[in-house]
């Protein structure tokens, strides 16, 4: 790829993953959430891809598996955080801790704090598609020039 | 009868991806009818919840004394994207493994077993 | 005469969902909504959370996105399982 690209592609991509980042973060509050931020954050290893070739990823196919299999494991783990009522209860909602505060009823700006177990499944999910969408994108892009034919 | 419009539009969409799906040779194009197949039932689903004059069901900076739209479509949807994208990153591979070994894309020359 | 065949299932098919998509009900007007309107009042209650659609993916139906997670890891290894270099 030219120039051009390369620079804006350098620009551009701490933007994209702090971008995916706030919409990760602000699930419980905006339209959003894991999946959606996990997704936006994938597309900079598509342009990462693109604007510098196949030569520039081959480092990070077990980064990006080890990054899927915790957020995997710390979700399945914080579903068994509330087991004494039931499997996937909200334990910290309500309750004073780490996102504990009470959320305002009717329409409200919005508080951070609240969420209870919410944001913290909303990271776990976050980094597992983030890990899967880039092993995925990883995987296609080192098949194409393995052997000369 | 002229309400159903969404509803229609949606069922327009499965029938492209099913003549896309049934009338294509080149494996590609059969990859793109699925995937246009998926969308159209997606946007069915979401458009099962719609109320009349309803917003987001979002109560950050929500207007006073609007009714909501139906969450759960919305909800279900989501999980029904992320099943379409394991799908189709599982029929491309295919595709890229067939196009390696046996040099064409047509869906009628590669139906001998080998080996 | 295959052909023919395939054409007359695919019209079947399209009279079956254009006419099931003209006679549904009306658009804007659900029926059975009861637990919706559950969700809508009581999600900030009981979950503390603003967005009513994430807190049914992660609260109320965080068994649905257990599954979705395992489609999820098992298609990732199934790309990795097709797309391995052999080693000559």
């Amino acid at each position: 790829m030219s120039v051009v690209v390369k620079t804006i592609a350098r620009i551009l991509l701490p933007v994209i993953l702090v971008f995916g980042g706030y919409v990760i973060l602000h699930g419980h509050l905006t339209p959003g959430g894991g999946f959606q931020g996990g997704a936006v954050a994938a597309s900079a290893v598509a342009l990462l891809l693109v604007a510098f070739g196949a030569s520039s990823v081959k480092k990070l196919k077990t980064p990006f598996s080890i990054l899927e299999d915790l957020g995997g494991v710390a979700f399945v783990l914080l579903g068994f955080l509330g087991i004494g009522t039931t499997f996937f209860f909200n334990l910290l909602a309500g309750s004073g801790g780490l996102f504990g505060a009470a959320a305002p009823i009717g329409p409200n700006p919005g508080v951070l704090n609240t969420g209870g177990t919410v944001p913290l499944m909303n990271w776990a999910v976050g980094f597992k598609v983030l890990g899967g969408l880039g092993a995925v994108m990883v995987l296609f892009g080192l098949f194409g020039g393995d052997d000369d034919r | 009868m002229i309400g159903n419009v969404p509803f229609v539009v949606c069922m327009v969409l499965v029938l492209l991806g099913l003549w896309a799906l049934l009338f294509r040779r080149n494996l590609v194009k059969v990859v793109i009818g699925i995937k246009i197949i998926e969308n159209g039932v997606n946007l069915y689903l979401v458009a099962t919840g719609y109320v009349h004059k309803g917003v987001v069901p979002i109560y950050t900076y929500a207007p006073q004394d609007a009714a909501m739209v139906l969450p759960t479509p919305q909800a279900l949807t989501l999980t029904s994207i992320v099943i379409g994208l394991a799908t189709t990153a599982l029929m491309l591979a295919f595709a890229v493994v067939i196009h390696r070994h046996k040099k064409t894309l047509d869906g009628r020359k590669v139906t001998e077993l080998s080996g | 005469m295959r052909r023919w065949v395939v054409v007359a299932a695919f019209l079947i098919v399209a009279g079956c969902l254009l006419l099931g998509g003209a006679r549904m009900r009306p658009f804007g007007a659900p029926r059975y909504d009861l637990m919706d309107r559950y969700f809508n009042a009581f999600s900030q209650y009981e979950a503390a959370t603003n967005n009513v659609v994430t807190a049914i993916v992660f609260d109320y139906r965080g068994y649905d996105t257990l599954g979705e997670a395992t489609v999820l890891f098992t298609a990732v290894v199934g790309v990795a399982l097709i797309l391995r270099r052999l080693k000559r």
